[in-house]
Order: structure tokens, then sequence, then C-alpha cells
């Protein structure tokens, strides 16, 4: 219960925390913008503002954009109708769009992947550091559940992006890391285990739009078991990424 | 008569010739000027400053929390306690991530054998996670009173995760819809409906269980 207070007590703060702001102003150069009701094309128009008037942006959920109207009327409109406005110095509003040439430069990235673990399903998370535009070092955290056991990997991966400004960029990955593996409590042999495993693998990003890409990977796993054998493990895995 | 036709003839002359050399000095001066200064006649006292536009606020996160029920098939049904962290790609498609733990309770089988324990109390935990897919199916407006519009969303989401229950972790499959209510610009309210689909082999063979959980929560818009 005090979790749930606190959580409530964050919430307010949240909202009560709000300072008198300086908007972005344009001018509206179409014959008209149309103010409306809601953040989506579903909601009535209610309102239009006429060529000349000044209007201030105050917030953006997505593409629609919350705008006041110099009447202090406030409504919600597309970015393409705000894309036909002009700026103070009179040149045509843009909006800091995320291309791929951010993503070519980045140097944090995070993500989600999920995909299959010789069979047992995975879920990966990650976050990476790039060096250059070629290289850059990663920290993973996967959990695969499997009908026998339940494992759990964390690896440090090395990559490199041959070609970063392929719209679809291959790279090759090399890491080493620990699996901890969790036999099902209902099989008799029991027991926890943790090994070193490496591996190799292949993949490609895929810049999709904004602050978002794509990946997929291929992977093979040597886990240094404390058996006689080496095991041989298979992943392929598909996923989200951000970047910064 | 002639010298006074002569003399203004004369005057005229003068003048147009004045007036042409004046045309022409100034001409000369205005392009003198222009050649010592080329952009500008008048020198403006004030620099332009580089105008940096404002940021504009974006709100495509959502986090907060949910508490409701969550049946545990053959366990009972308990309370649920959980936190929520959403991204909206578009008007139409979210992407969320869930956490939450609930408590099993004791099969029937259990109850009427007063004494047989098939899970210890921390095998009765179950805590499970999922990465989900949403799209508001049905975005609209609430009308609350005459004067009062908000904006709501009827979405279904899916997606997989992992619950750990009876010990072990079990991947998971959900599946459900919801009911976004947004007060304003930054608070919304949920109802949630969701079934987390997962197997379990506890008592010998792998069966499937549904486990329906519903449930209602608070998130903010950042």
């Amino acid at each position: 219960m005090p979790f749930l207070l606190i959580i409530i007590a964050l919430l307010l703060c949240c909202g009560s925390v709000k300072a008198e702001k300086e908007y972005r102003k344009v001018q509206i150069a179409e014959p008209y913008i149309e103010l409306h009701t809601g953040p989506g094309r579903g909601y009535p128009v209610f309102y239009v503002i006429d060529r000349g008037e000044w209007i201030q942006i105050t917030k953006r959920r997505t593409d629609w954009f919350k705008v006041i109207a110099p009447n202090g009327q406030t409504g919600w409109t597309h970015q393409r109708q705000l894309e036909l406005t002009l700026n103070p110095e009179g040149e045509q509003t843009r909006f800091e769009e995320v291309t791929q040439g951010e993503f070519i430069e980045r140097r944090i990235e995070a993500g989600v992947l999920i995909g299959d673990f010789d069979g047992a399903q995975s879920i990966t998370l990650y976050g990476g550091y790039s060096f250059t535009r070629n290289i850059s070092a990663e920290l993973s955290f996967m959990q695969a559940v499997g009908n026998f056991s339940s494992n759990v990997v964390t690896n440090i991966n090395l990559l490199h992006q041959a070609f970063p400004e392929w719209h679809v960029s291959p790279y090759f990955a090399l890491g080493i890391g620990n699996i901890k593996t969790t036999p099902r409590s209902t099989l008799v042999q029991a027991g926890d285990r943790s090994d070193l495993l490496a591996h190799a693998g292949i993949g490609a990003y895929a810049y999709i739009s904004r602050r978002f890409a794509l990946r997929a990977e291929y992977n093979r796993y040597v886990v240094f078991s404390s058996d006689d054998d080496n095991e041989d493990l298979k992943e392929w895995k598909l996923g989200l990424v951000t970047f910064f | 008569m002639e010298t006074r036709t002569s003399h203004f003839f004369l005057t005229s002359l003068l003048l147009i010739m004045t007036a042409i050399m004046l045309a022409f000095w100034q001409g000369n001066a205005q392009a003198a000027s222009e050649d010592e200064n080329p952009e500008q006649v008048i020198q403006p006292s004030i620099e332009r400053e580089p105008m940096k536009p404002a940021r504009i606020d974006t709100e495509n996160f959502e986090a907060g929390f949910y508490i409701g029920i969550l049946s545990i098939e053959d366990f009972g049904t308990n309370s649920v306690l959980g936190g929520r962290f959403a991204y909206h790609f578009s008007e139409d498609f979210f992407a969320e991530v869930n956490y939450a733990g609930s408590k099993g309770g004791t099969t029937s089988f259990e109850q009427l054998n007063g004494n047989v324990q098939l899970l210890t109390d921390e095998e009765r935990e179950l805590t499970y996670y999922n990465l989900s897919f949403g799209f508001n199916i049905l975005p609209g407006e609430a009308f609350v009173g005459s004067g009062r519009a908000f904006h709501t969303a009827l979405y279904i989401v899916g997606g997989i995760g992992s619950t750990e229950f009876a010990g072990d972790d079990r991947r998971t499959l959900n599946l459900g819809f919801g009911y976004r209510f947004i007060f304003n610009d930054w608070l919304a309210g949920h109802l949630d409906a969701r079934d987390h689909i997962f197997d379990i082999d506890l008592l010998g063979s792998n069966k499937t269980t549904h486990n329906l959980e519903i449930s209602t929560g608070l998130t903010v818009f950042f």
C-alpha cells in the first residue's frame, strides 16, 4: 500500500510542476487550417484558423499537435497541415524529424528482440554504445523459456557494421557471456547450472522511421559446459531498436 | 516681346539643364554610395538574432500502474498489482511492457485433502512480464454531462512474455482488450481484460491454462 501511495503522490507532482512556457509560434500560410477536438483523424473539426494568423504549438502526440489560436481556442491539428505554415523568419515550418542520418551517427541504442533459442522462446533486452559508425559494444540479457528448462543468458557483444549507410545494414557479432540454466522443477534431475558461453552471429539493421529500426540476428553459441561435451546452440531473433 | 520669349526659353533651358545635371549628379552620388555599401542603404541598428524555435513537448510515452484480479486456473482468484509502460508509435499503434505480481490460492484437491500441499508458499507467488503490441480499434469521445468531452479508445492488445509460477518460468501468450479514458492532457484511466495463456505440467501431463485478468489502472503521458 505505501508503494501505491508513493506512486499516486508522484503522479500528482508530475501534474503540478508545470511552469509557464514559451511555445513555438507559426503563421498560417494556407487559406486556413482545421482544428480537431482530439489527436486523431476521426475527431471532428470544430474550428478553422485563417491565413495570416499566428498560432502557438503546445504539445505533440504522435503526428498530432495541440495548438492555441489567437483567440485562445485550443485544438489538435495534423503535422501535414502544420508543415504548410511559416515560422517567424518567414520560412516553411519544419519539425526536427529524425532521419537515417542520425541512425548512422547514433551513440546509444537499446532494443527488445524476441525469437527462438534452440527451441525455447526467447526475449532479449539490450543496450549498446557505438564507438565509431562501424563498431559498437553491447550488453544483453536474454530469458529463454523451454519445455525442460529456463535459461538466462548475459552477454557482452562486439558488433561490426561494414556498411552503416546502407538501408539494410548487415553486421557481424562476437560475444562471450554466461548462461544460467534452471531445469523444470518437475524433472528429476534438478539443480541450477551456470556455464560460460561464447557466440558468433550475423544480422542486419533496417531503419524504419523516427527513432526506430528493425534488427534481425542469427547466432551460434558454444556452451563450455561442465559435462564432457560442449553444447552447440542456435538462436534467431527479431526486434525493435531505438537510438539516441 | 521677342526678348521676353527668348528669356522664357533660356530660363526653361537653364532649369531643364540644372534638373538634368542635378539628376545626373544624384545618380552618380547614389552609384558611388552603392559602390561603398552594396547591400543596404540604411544600416539597421538592431542585430538580427538567430531564431531558435521553442521545443515542442512530445508526449508519446505512457507509464503507470494497475490493480485488479487474476484468476489462476486451479488455484483460485487473487488480487494482482502491476506496472505498465507504453510507447505510442502513431495514433493507431502502440507497444507495451507489463510487469505484475499475484499469488495463487489452494486447489480444490488441496482443500478436500486437508494436509496435502502441492506447492510451497514461495511457489504460489506468481509474477509475469510481457511485451505486447496494441491497436486502438475504436477511438472516440465520451460525453460526461452536456459540457464535457473526453478522449477514449477501445484497444486490442496481444503479446508474449514469461510467467513465473509453481517454481518455473512459463512462456506466456497474452491476448486482451482495454478501454483508455483520457482525463486531461497527461492522465489516463484504463480498464483492461487479459487472458494469460501458459502451459503447466504440475499435475502430471502438460495442460494449457487460461488465466483471466481484469484490472483498472492509471497512466501518465509524458
